[in-house]
């Protein structure tokens, strides 16, 4: 018996196919991955805080504030906001040893043995009428500072980016250099 | 001797389209991958912020959304143009966000539920009065990891 001939189909609107396809995709795309700065609101809370708790000292803390003008007073002085990361980062390191920047307190950690560890907190205020971008400046200026820190050490101890070590490794640089960054419960100044 | 024949001129060669599906189709796999649909109309304008420390929102299905912004034109006799805030498609109050989260946080796996995370895309412009406001009922709404909306600030 004779093969019977398949017929071959034919494949001339293929393309046009894909096209049609391919131009539902392009219109209903949107490529914007979401980006943003990520933080940890504080727990409320609904009990008087009791006072028990020794107050933090002054030398401990970095207030910084924004008006709504969407200037920054830190520590009681006016600041540009080229100039806070520089001025974050001092506070947090305090590198010798002053007595007005936050006091330090040995402690053990993995990989470095035992390091002085900064007790500075920020302390973060801001107006009812300052800008969203201003506010995100800051936040992102101090966050800055830490992200400096960390990659200088990073690559001092491990000689390695901060972003390349492993999860050990970055949670001992986190302790040595903790993210303590307050925000005080709004209220107006400045006004 | 010209034994040389001139080629037959004239009459252009068909180009070969046999590849042309694969080409079209390449392209389509790679618009189909990145593609990610709209899911919700904006009704009120973002321009968003900018700052250089961003991250990256890993797992956009632990996201919940709240725009904040100046109403579109269409909108600006109805609702103003004073910055309000957008939960999925409509306007809504600081006091609908307690119940937007919960909403939310109910339509989540349980075990993603701790990851809850809440972005909130506001307008550069906008004032950080509503932010506050937004960010003090997410605190009584328990939703505490936000991430600030923004895109990397050219150099």
């Amino acid at each position: 018996m004779a093969k019977r001939e398949i017929p071959e189909v034919n494949a001339g609107s293929m393309a046009d196919i894909a096209f049609l396809l391919l131009i539902f995709f392009l219109v209903t795309t949107t490529m914007d991955s979401d980006t943003g700065l990520a933080r940890l609101l504080p727990p409320i809370q609904d009990a008087p805080v009791d006072d028990k708790t020794p107050p933090i000292k002054e030398r401990n803390v970095f207030t910084v504030l924004v008006n709504s003008n969407d200037q920054l007073l830190v520590e009681g002085k006016p600041m540009r906001m080229e100039r806070l990361t520089e001025a974050t980062k001092e506070f947090i390191e305090n590198p010798r040893n002053a007595e007005n920047l936050p006091e330090k307190k040995a402690t053990d950690v993995q990989f470095f043995g035992t390091v002085e560890v900064g007790k500075g907190v920020i302390s973060l205020q801001n107006d009812r009428g300052t800008t969203y971008q201003t506010y995100l400046m800051v936040q992102n200026e101090l966050q800055r500072a830490y992200t400096e820190l960390r990659q200088d050490l990073a690559k001092k101890r491990f000689k390695k980016d901060y972003l390349d070590l492993d999860k050990d490794e970055q949670s001992a640089i986190r302790e040595v250099y903790p993210q303590r960054i307050s925000e005080a419960e709004p209220k107006n100044i400045g006004k | 001797m010209a034994k040389f024949r001139k080629k037959k001129s004239g009459g252009q060669q068909a180009i070969n389209t046999a590849s042309l599906p694969d080409i079209v189709f390449m392209l389509l796999f790679f618009f189909m991958v990145s593609t990610t649909m709209k899911e919700t109309d904006l009704k009120v304008t973002v321009r968003p912020a900018q700052a250089t420390e961003i991250e990256k929102l890993e797992r956009k299905e632990l996201a919940t959304f709240i725009y904040v912004g100046v109403p579109a034109k269409s909108f600006q006799s109805l609702y103003g143009s004073e910055p309000r805030i957008q939960l999925n498609d409509q306007f809504a109050t600081v006091d609908d966000i307690q119940s937007y989260i919960a909403q939310a946080r109910d339509a989540m796996k349980e075990s993603d539920q701790p990851k809850m995370i809440t972005s909130i895309k506001a307008d550069k412009e906008c004032s950080m009065g509503i932010i506050t406001d937004i960010k003090q009922a997410l605190r009584k709404a328990a939703a505490l990891k936000i991430i600030y909306s923004a895109n990397e600030m050219a150099k």
